[in-house]
């Protein structure tokens, strides 16, 4: 056996634990901030409940401490095992686990506070932006120094997506946190009006497409093969759709200013790029889901394979739903709506949500020496609950989302507007309380998930085995 | 922008565009040497990682073709190569200015209509109203509320009880231009017991419970103090929007802690203008509806 005493799977399992800790945390603080949309009183007149501060800790949360974790847990996992070498530095790696730990507690706690730089994505201040960028060089040192010390000729395509996500999200980081700190806990971006709205976007715009896309197909490139024991589709397709969808995902970001102060062509090219994007974001669901041709029937009994399969699908939706918004003409009535929360929850919920946990759900017995999860049904109740509460969520925000945008361009014979903001806000009540229960069910999933791997490490005999030996 | 950077926009995106289209067309051939359909690479990793070298679907290839296309249309008809305006002369500004005319034809003669008549008479014109009611909803409500009635702060306009006037030309005006409503602070003049003396005697001018004797003493520093806007028998005076004391209406609330808030720390009331947002002739309709508020 080649894997305690060759591999690093202390910092795997760390991550990967956390990864469900943080999941539950942050997917639990969405669940409230959806009900204040509800019941607004909800937030107690408590400052450090209301809806604008604990946003911030809900999208920070789940992107980069669910998100995060699950990326540091499986990059380091298959960066190691493709590459059959320990990783570069063990101490680093420790680094970058306990780093990356404390930034999300900082977070926790300033992001209430109201400590916030006010940059979507980007609200932590600069001290944090400071150890943010130290953890970061650690991890692309630990990544880049552990691929260079291979022991195979060929570097894997997993590895691949998650060498560009390291890459770019550091320059992104970096750029877009350029700012003059006025004291501890405040400073002011460098750059003035419209660049800096253009520079925010560059940033948050690839924030999805290195953070969220590119990261979590390297995930998919090594789980789905795996899981399904099958070869991946097409090398070739593997080739052209990675250095398609990292040249085209940097021009992108415009497409969040459309009709804005910033400039007409600047607008043009963000959208031009977003729809060229969409042949090369699909060549990664094509290549995940082709995979699996000749061993469709794997999809039936193995739940950990449909977690990776649908979320292919939801990746492959969002993935053409996005070049569509990015039209000028369907963004005039997207833009500001809930059709925006769906479809960022399509991608967020559906694509990197459930390919992280079925990841996640490959990785823990492997981690722990187990031959697999405590209970399969469990995994199976997971399954179709995230699926039902993921379907619930994105219906209901684009049934307001696109209701929203029509009351708020509705027009009467005289000119005026045929509805008040308020009327249109009264509109979204009902899809309110149906987006808040499909949050619910997702995040009872996690719960489902956290007590399975609990059993499977605290060492319960898997029901359905016991007569095996462990592998 | 200087043509410097409109070439290197131009050459970086358009460069960026074909270089796709030549990643494609380079992949899409198959190279002598490689693996065959159906057959794997011949790499392996982690004991089981292979990869097929199946050609890239049809389908898919003519979708990217398909968009590559679209795009360098797009970039030819429209602004988005550095300072190449496009072949439309198409720009976002110009669409916003193309609405507004329509907009303007459409819909100025309706309002033209409405101006020519005096507010009195739009008051019982159930057309105008309409109208001015969703102008108000739009505009209005989210301060003074969509019933009308006002919040602490914003004026009540119900109660035919009026800051700046009531006649239908006060309300136009207020409306176009906006109105900045100051209450000094009295607090470091006038000390905690100052206070507490003009907050008895102002609770006495609308027949409230209040200490007599507080009132008495409060009544000479009010004439000092206060009466110049509030008037000396404290009925206020429109001219500045100083409010009228003995109505019992309080825009800051008028529990004895509210008004002795009031008179320490001052307050500062500011109505936003509409003349250049809205146009004279809406504001016309909107000061109608207003009106008719209080005529009900």
């Amino acid at each position: 056996m080649d894997t305690a005493d060759t591999y690093n799977y202390k910092v795997v399992r760390q991550f990967a634990v956390m990864t469900i800790v943080w999941g539950i945390v942050g997917m639990a603080v969405g669940v409230y901030i959806a009900a204040e949309l509800v019941w607004p009183q909800l937030n107690f007149d408590i400052p450090w409940l209301t809806f604008s501060r604990l946003r911030p800790l809900h999208t920070n949360a789940v992107i980069f401490a669910f998100g995060g974790s699950a990326l540091f847990a499986t990059s380091y996992y298959v960066v190691q095992r493709t590459c059959q070498t320990r990783l570069f530095s063990d101490g680093l790696a420790a680094f970058t686990f306990w780093g990356w730990q404390l930034i999300i507690v900082l977070a926790a706690v300033t992001l209430p506070l109201g400590i916030t730089s006010s940059k979507e994505y980007a609200e932590l201040e600069w001290p944090i932006d400071l150890l943010i960028a130290v953890v970061w060089v650690a991890y692309a040192i630990v990544f880049f120094g552990t691929i260079v010390k291979r022991k195979v000729s060929h570097i894997y395509v997993a590895n691949w997506f998650y060498g560009a996500f390291i890459l770019t999200i550091a320059v992104l980081h970096i750029f877009n946190n350029l700012e003059v700190p006025v004291s501890l806990t405040k400073s002011y971006s460098i750059y003035p009006g419209a660049i800096d709205a253009m520079v925010q976007w560059w940033y948050g715009h690839n924030a999805v497409g290195f953070f969220l896309t590119a990261g979590f197909l390297g995930m998919m490139y090594y789980f789905i093969p795996k899981q399904a024991n099958r070869p991946v589709y097409s090398y070739r397709l593997s080739v052209v759709h990675f250095w398609a969808l990292i040249s085209t995902y940097i021009w992108a970001g415009p497409h969040h200013l459309h009709y804005t102060a910033l400039p007409d062509w600047a607008q043009s090219l963000g959208m031009v790029f977003s729809l060229i994007l969409l042949a090369p974001s699909w060549g990664g669901m094509i290549n995940g889901m082709m995979t699996l041709s000749g061993a469709w029937h794997k999809l039936r009994d193995d739940p950990i394979l449909k977690f990776l399969i649908v979320s292919l699908s939801f990746y492959g939706m969002s993935t053409f739903e996005g070049p569509m918004m990015s039209i000028k003409t369907v963004n005039s009535l997207s833009h500001f709506t809930d059709w925006t929360i769906g479809h960022v929850h399509s991608g967020a919920l559906g694509w990197v949500g459930l390919v992280s946990i079925g990841s996640i759900y490959f990785l823990i017995p492997k981690l722990f020496g187990k031959e697999r999860m405590y209970s399969v049904k469990a995994m199976e109740t997971h399954f179709w609950i995230a699926t039902v509460g993921i379907v619930l969520y994105i219906a209901s925000m684009w049934i307001s989302g696109v209701m929203q945008g029509l009351m708020w361009r509705a027009v009467n014979d005289d000119g005026t507007l045929t509805y008040s903001f308020v009327e249109s806000l009264k509109a979204m009540y009902p899809y309110y309380f149906v987006r808040f229960l499909g949050g619910t069910l997702f995040l009872t999933g996690m719960f489902i998930m956290a007590w399975n791997a609990w059993k499977t490490i605290s060492g319960a005999t898997p029901a359905a085995a016991t007569a095996t030996q462990s592998a | 922008m200087s043509s410097f950077w409109s070439w290197w926009i131009t050459i970086i995106s358009v460069g960026n565009i074909l270089a796709c289209y030549w990643l494609i067309k380079w992949a899409s051939k198959p190279r002598p040497g490689e693996a065959a359909t159906g057959d794997v690479t011949g790499h392996k990793w982690d004991e089981n990682l292979e990869e097929y070298n199946n050609p890239l679907p049809r389908w898919w290839l003519w979708m990217f073709y398909g968009t590559i296309i679209f795009g360098l249309v797009y970039l030819a008809l429209y602004p988005g190569l550095g300072n190449w305006q496009g072949y439309l002369g198409w720009s976002s500004t110009g669409q916003y200015q193309k609405e507004m005319e329509q907009a303007r034809q459409k819909y100025d003669p309706i309002f033209a209509a409405f101006a020519s008549k005096p507010i009195e008479e739009l008051a019982r014109d159930p057309a105008a109203l309409k109208v001015g009611e969703r102008l108000f909803l739009n505009y209005c409500a989210s301060c003074h509320g969509s019933t009308a009635t006002g919040a602490p702060g914003f004026p009540n306009l119900t109660d035919n009880d009026w800051l700046w006037g009531g006649d239908p030309e006060a309300i136009k005006t207020t409306i176009l231009d906006g109105r900045q409503g100051a209450m000094p602070a009295w607090g470091d003049a006038l000390g905690p017991d100052g206070v507490d003396k003009v907050a008895e005697y102002v609770l006495s001018l609308s027949g409230r419970q209040h200490d007599a004797e507080k009132a008495a003493a409060g009544k000479e520093i009010f004439q000092n103090m206060c009466a110049a806007c509030h008037g000396p028998d404290g009925k206020g005076n429109p001219a500045m929007g100083a409010p009228n004391l003995t109505d019992n209406v309080w825009l800051y609330g008028g529990s004895p802690g509210a008004i002795r808030q009031t008179i320490t720390k001052g307050r500062n009331g500011r109505m936003p203008a509409h003349r250049d947002f809205l146009g004279e002739n809406k504001v016309h309709v909107l000061a109608a509806y207003v009106y008719s508020l209080s005529q009900r």
